[in-house]
């Protein structure tokens, strides 16, 4: 049956739309777009006072099927996506077997299609078992549909390496994606090298550990004329190399999440709470503001949750022991609406390029746009519910959010993938 | 006397009155350590858990005696037999010990933070007796009552602190005791033994020349180098570590007549310092300090424990 969406304050830049216009499903596509809109036998769902945006997609997330399903699995995962008002995900490959070849990319679809609740593109390794040694399959991987390379979690060591992955892969016209750590200079580091390192005794991870990665990998992405996508920037000086790059009409692009925009290292005290063990680490007030400014200025392309589950009982630990990461699929849009768009610091318009349209830009996805035509891939939010964040209360298998307690405006209502309910009136489909 | 203290952590929710209130109390129990008969009732029927999750030799000895010599049941709990090393978590090993009915954990452990979830899983008082190299709030407080009983006051002394400040858990809690209590603190090292950000303790200044600094000092404070831990080689070799930064007889012509010289312990001749300087009669607290150790772990272990009945008068 078809769906008529009325009422519905519409923000897509992409078709300069910013506006109440009704919108009428019919099948996996829009229909219709207009106002007023009437359509016999539809369904009709009155959306009064929520925005209606294409489709968010979360270019950077850790679903953690197959291998470590005690921490999350393909289902649970993309049912936060789902909540988190998510029609996409692109999926990393640091799972056991590590996704580097054609057989576990088409695992991880499979799984997708049966048990998902919004779509997952699957990034491929860019080395074999991610271990900077190797060129993965690449050709089989896109063959099966991977969307991007990464070797997520580790920076690749060699720059010989890099450059030799990226000679070969470019070729088959995807983005390398490149988790910028210099294993000599960041060592075993923990939090941020400098004021949380000293206070807490915890080995540092030095911003420059980042950067000098970050530069060479531009070097790299000149040298040999790839596409370079940087991960979770997260210095000042970070985003300053992503900017002299695109100002040389380089083919780069970065994400930042809403951890290193809204958390500081100044955050982790002495409880040593592991929600805010991250990688890269929780940097200075002065760099997150950087960072933000590189969103409200396009020097950051996309915003990404690097979302990271993992079970209660891998947090529960000493610092040094936990492991690195938090979820955010639930609390990415709501964090963005609240922080950036409630403070006037983006609109929605720029919302949506940040978290729909770059995403699917940079990993070569057809665009999905409020247009009679397109694929009915839409996100619909209410701007004004607020909310406090309750771990307990999340649709992820994990707990390990660093913005417990945090009270929020804005949330996901609906979504629909394809013209398909995943998500209506807050309740996963 | 107002004590309002459950744990022993974090040195800085102390403040001078709070650690001046301890140093006066291990005073006191020190007479305790003078008698034929060393041992007072003061903490009959508590059982206190030396949880020494890293080996420790002198930290617990030290403890050990202190709890004994208050009467205190103890029960050393660590090493090799800890359930940590059969893959249970910390967590769950403090739940255990909840169990047993204690009154107090001692708690060593080579990771940072470890004492404050050890808080989070038992309702009883908690000391860090060192964690990964985060503080060691009882060595802080066994060097104050050294210097104390030395220099008599605190404020405007001048102290420098030599060594490997990066990885010293001593520091962690010994440059924020020292800066509530009014003294100034120097930390001396190679830039490779500097944490990133020596104000977040705070050291008032941070020198890479001993010789420079050396004249101005009253407490010359060496830190062990840690040769066992010395991965990524901070320094050359220890023979230039000691030409740099070594104390030594050739030194102490720079140093003010009544300078005196502490160390954590264990120390190594021939590194930190010469013998001549280890030994010093004048100079060297080095062996006051383990005798300190005894008392002002007394006097923690009967503060955080309520404080009343003392048996200091019997």
């Amino acid at each position: 049956m078809a769906l008529l969406l009325k009422n519905a304050h519409v923000v897509d830049p992409s078709v300069e739309l910013d506006g109440i216009v009704d919108v009428l499903i019919d099948g996996e596509r829009i229909a219709r777009v207009g106002e007023n809109l009437d359509a016999a036998d539809a369904e009709v769902v009155d959306l009064s006072g929520k925005y209606l945006v294409p489709g968010l997609v979360d270019m950077h997330v850790h679903l953690r099927e197959p291998g470590f399903e005690h921490k999350g699995t393909i289902e649970s995962e993309t049912r936060a996506a789902a909540r988190g008002g998510f029609t996409g995900v692109c999926s990393m490959p640091n799972t056991d077997p590590v996704t580097d070849n054609g057989v576990t990319i088409e695992y991880v679809k499979s799984v997708a299609a049966r048990e998902g609740h919004c779509r997952v593109y699957p990034s491929g390794a860019m080395t074999r078992g991610l271990k900077g040694e190797i060129i993965s399959e690449m050709g089989d991987m896109v063959a099966h549909g991977a969307v991007a390379f990464t070797d997520d979690g580790r920076g690749v060591q060699g720059a010989g390496m890099l450059r030799r992955a990226m000679d070969y892969g470019k070729m088959f016209d995807r983005v390398f994606m490149s988790h910028c750590q210099d294993e000599d200079l960041v060592g075993d580091g923990q939090v941020n090298e400098g004021v949380a390192s000293t206070r807490l005794g915890l080995l540092g991870w030095p911003a420059a550990g980042e950067e000098i990665q970050i530069a060479r990998d531009i070097a790299i992405a000149e040298l040999t004329g790839a596409k370079l996508h940087i991960q979770h920037i997260s210095t000042a000086r970070g985003v300053e190399l992503v900017r002299e790059a695109k100002a040389k009409g380089l083919p780069v692009t970065c994400e930042a999440t809403p951890h290193h925009m809204f958390l500081t290292e100044d955050a982790i005290d002495g409880t040593y709470d592991t929600s805010l063990k991250v990688n890269p680490p929780l940097r200075t007030a002065a760099d997150a503001q950087a960072v933000v400014a590189g969103v409200v200025d396009g020097t950051v392309d996309a915003i990404v949750t690097d979302h990271a589950p993992h079970a209660d009982w891998e947090k529960s630990r000493e610092f040094e022991l936990a492991p690195f990461g938090m979820i955010g699929l639930e609390t990415s849009l709501a964090l963005v609406i609240t922080n950036l768009v409630k403070t006037g610091t983006i609109d929605y318009g720029r919302m949506v390029e940040l978290m729909a349209i770059a995403p699917r830009r940079i990993l070569g996805l057809d665009q999905v746009s409020v247009a009679e035509g397109s694929v009915a891939d839409l996100t619909v939010f209410d701007p004004e519910a607020s909310w406090t964040v309750d771990a307990d209360a999340l649709e992820s298998a994990a707990r390990n959010t660093g913005f417990k307690g945090a009270e929020l405006t804005g949330r996901a209502t609906d979504v629909f993938v394809g013209g398909v309910a995943t998500l209506r009136d807050g309740v996963v489909c | 006397m107002a004590f309002n203290h459950k744990h022993l952590i974090d040195i800085t929710e102390y403040s001078d009155t709070d650690l001046m209130t301890i140093l006066e109390t291990a005073k006191a129990f020190s007479q305790v350590n003078e008698r034929a008969i060393k041992k007072v009732p003061t903490l009959k029927g508590k059982t206190i858990v030396n949880m020494f999750n890293e080996p420790s030799t002198r930290t617990r000895s030290s403890f050990e005696l202190a709890e004994k010599r208050l009467s205190a049941d103890t029960l050393n709990f660590g090493g090799s037999s800890t359930s940590t090393v059969k893959g249970e978590s910390l967590i769950d090993t403090v739940m255990t010990l909840n169990s047993y009915k204690i009154d107090m954990i001692v708690v060593r452990d080579k990771h940072a933070g470890a004492p404050y979830m050890v808080t989070q899983a038992s309702p009883v008082s908690v000391i860090d007796a060192g964690d990964g190299k985060h503080g060691h709030p009882t060595q802080a407080l066994l060097d104050l009552y050294s210097i104390w009983e030395r220099k008599g006051s605190f404020e405007g002394l001048k102290v420098g602190i030599v060594g490997d400040i990066a990885h010293s858990r001593v520091c962690g809690s010994l440059i924020p005791a020292l800066k509530i209590m009014g003294a100034e603190v120097t930390v001396i090292a190679p830039g490779t033994l500097i944490p990133a950000a020596p104000e977040v303790l705070g050291a008032d200044r941070v020198s890479y020349c001993l010789d420079d600094v050396l004249p101005e000092l009253d407490v010359v404070y060496m830190l062990r180098i840690q040769r066992e831990r010395l991965e990524g080689a901070p320094f050359p070799s220890l023979r230039e570590y000691h030409q740099l930064f070594g104390l030594t007889r050739k030194r102490e012509r720079l140093m003010k007549p009544d300078a005196i010289v502490c160390h954590p312990g264990p120390i190594n001749r021939g590194v930190e310092f010469d013998s001549y300087m280890a030994d010093h009669p004048e100079r060297s607290v080095i062996l006051d300090q383990v005798y300190a150790g005894i008392c002002v772990r007394m006097a923690a272990l009967y503060l955080l424990l309520g404080g009343a009945d003392n048996g200091l008068a019997s």
